[in-house]
């Protein structure tokens, strides 16, 4: 098993790294107990994924992967976790809290221990990856850019282009929707309450 | 041509898919079940770079960007969802949603 393992290029070996950090942090988002813990290891399984599209050959992805998952979603993630109180699973199944980790302050760096030894080990195993001039020759030799991508985004896919910006739309027009306060537009519904 | 083998990018898409999967089913606070929402849809992008990568075609990364777009609008509009019920039921138990039915 070992010897199999030392036979694989370093590419390989750091894309399966990778795949594992991505598993275990997704494992820690199903089964953590704490909303932000939860949050925490969400953004470390993206930036694993992230490094995976790296290594697959798509640097465009990844970047997309940062920008928009890590970046802009997760956000929406922390702004409603705000909104909800930090830190409590109220439901009647979660999995039981341990009181001992909230209780004392020196123990209060647990909650970002595990994810920050996560990003550490990513991080590093990027600088390696962008280090190594094996891994380099490799992904230059099979690397689809940007170019090749916004080529087929607007001229193929452009009818989906404007779908997916007609479902934006519907997003942003839904969320507003849904997330105003109860008193705006009070007005207009008991108007169409008295004439329906 | 490639030097990661399809058939293991595929593994990794379907074990990330399976254990977001187990979350959406298992937990019963909403705000897990869309997080595991997230990790199912990075799944699928998984699945789709590395077979256009495979093919060394650019139309897995396009499929990725309409996924992305979908992922933005699915977690706007659900955690909307979600400050309305927290709102009426001050709660996040999505058991407490069976009280909707007619």
């Amino acid at each position: 098993m070992i010897s199999t393992f030392i036979e694989l290029n370093p590419l390989q070996l750091t894309f399966y790294f990778a795949a594992l950090l991505a598993i275990v942090a997704s494992v820690k988002v199903v089964t953590g107990k704490n909303t932000v813990h939860a949050l925490l290891y969400l953004v470390v399984s993206l930036l694993a994924v992230a490094v995976c599209f790296y290594l697959m050959g798509a640097p465009f992805a990844a970047g997309l992967e940062i920008i928009v998952y890590a970046g802009a979603i997760l956000v929406l993630f922390v702004f409603a976790i705000m909104m909800f109180g930090l830190g409590q699973d109220e439901t009647l199944h979660a999995p039981s809290v341990n009181d001992r980790i909230y209780g004392t302050k020196v123990n209060k760096f647990n909650l970002w221990l595990g994810p920050f030894l996560l990003a550490l080990l990513l991080l590093t195993e990027l600088v390696y990856a962008i280090n190594s001039g094996e891994i380099q020759a490799k992904l230059t030799s099979n690397t689809i850019d940007a170019k090749q991508v916004g080529i087929l985004l607007y001229g193929p896919y452009l009818l989906a282009v404007e779908i997916a910006s007609f479902l934006l739309l519907a997003g942003l027009i839904g969320g507003y929707h849904f997330a105003k306060p109860e008193g705006v537009g009070l007005e207009r519904k008991k108007d169409i309450g008295e004439h329906g | 041509m490639i030097a990661i083998p399809l058939s293991h990018i595929l593994i990794l898409a379907s074990i990330l898919f399976v254990i977001g999967f187990v979350g959406v089913i298992t937990r019963k606070n909403t705000l897990f079940i869309l997080m595991s929402l997230e990790v199912m849809l990075n799944a699928v992008g998984v699945a789709f770079i590395g077979a256009g990568s495979a093919w060394q075609q650019a139309d897995g990364q396009v499929m990725f960007i309409l996924i992305l777009t979908l992922a933005a609008a699915e977690v706007a509009l659900g955690l909307a969802l979600l400050i309305q019920m927290q709102r009426r039921f001050k709660s996040l138990d999505i058991d407490l949603l069976s009280k909707l039915k007619g």
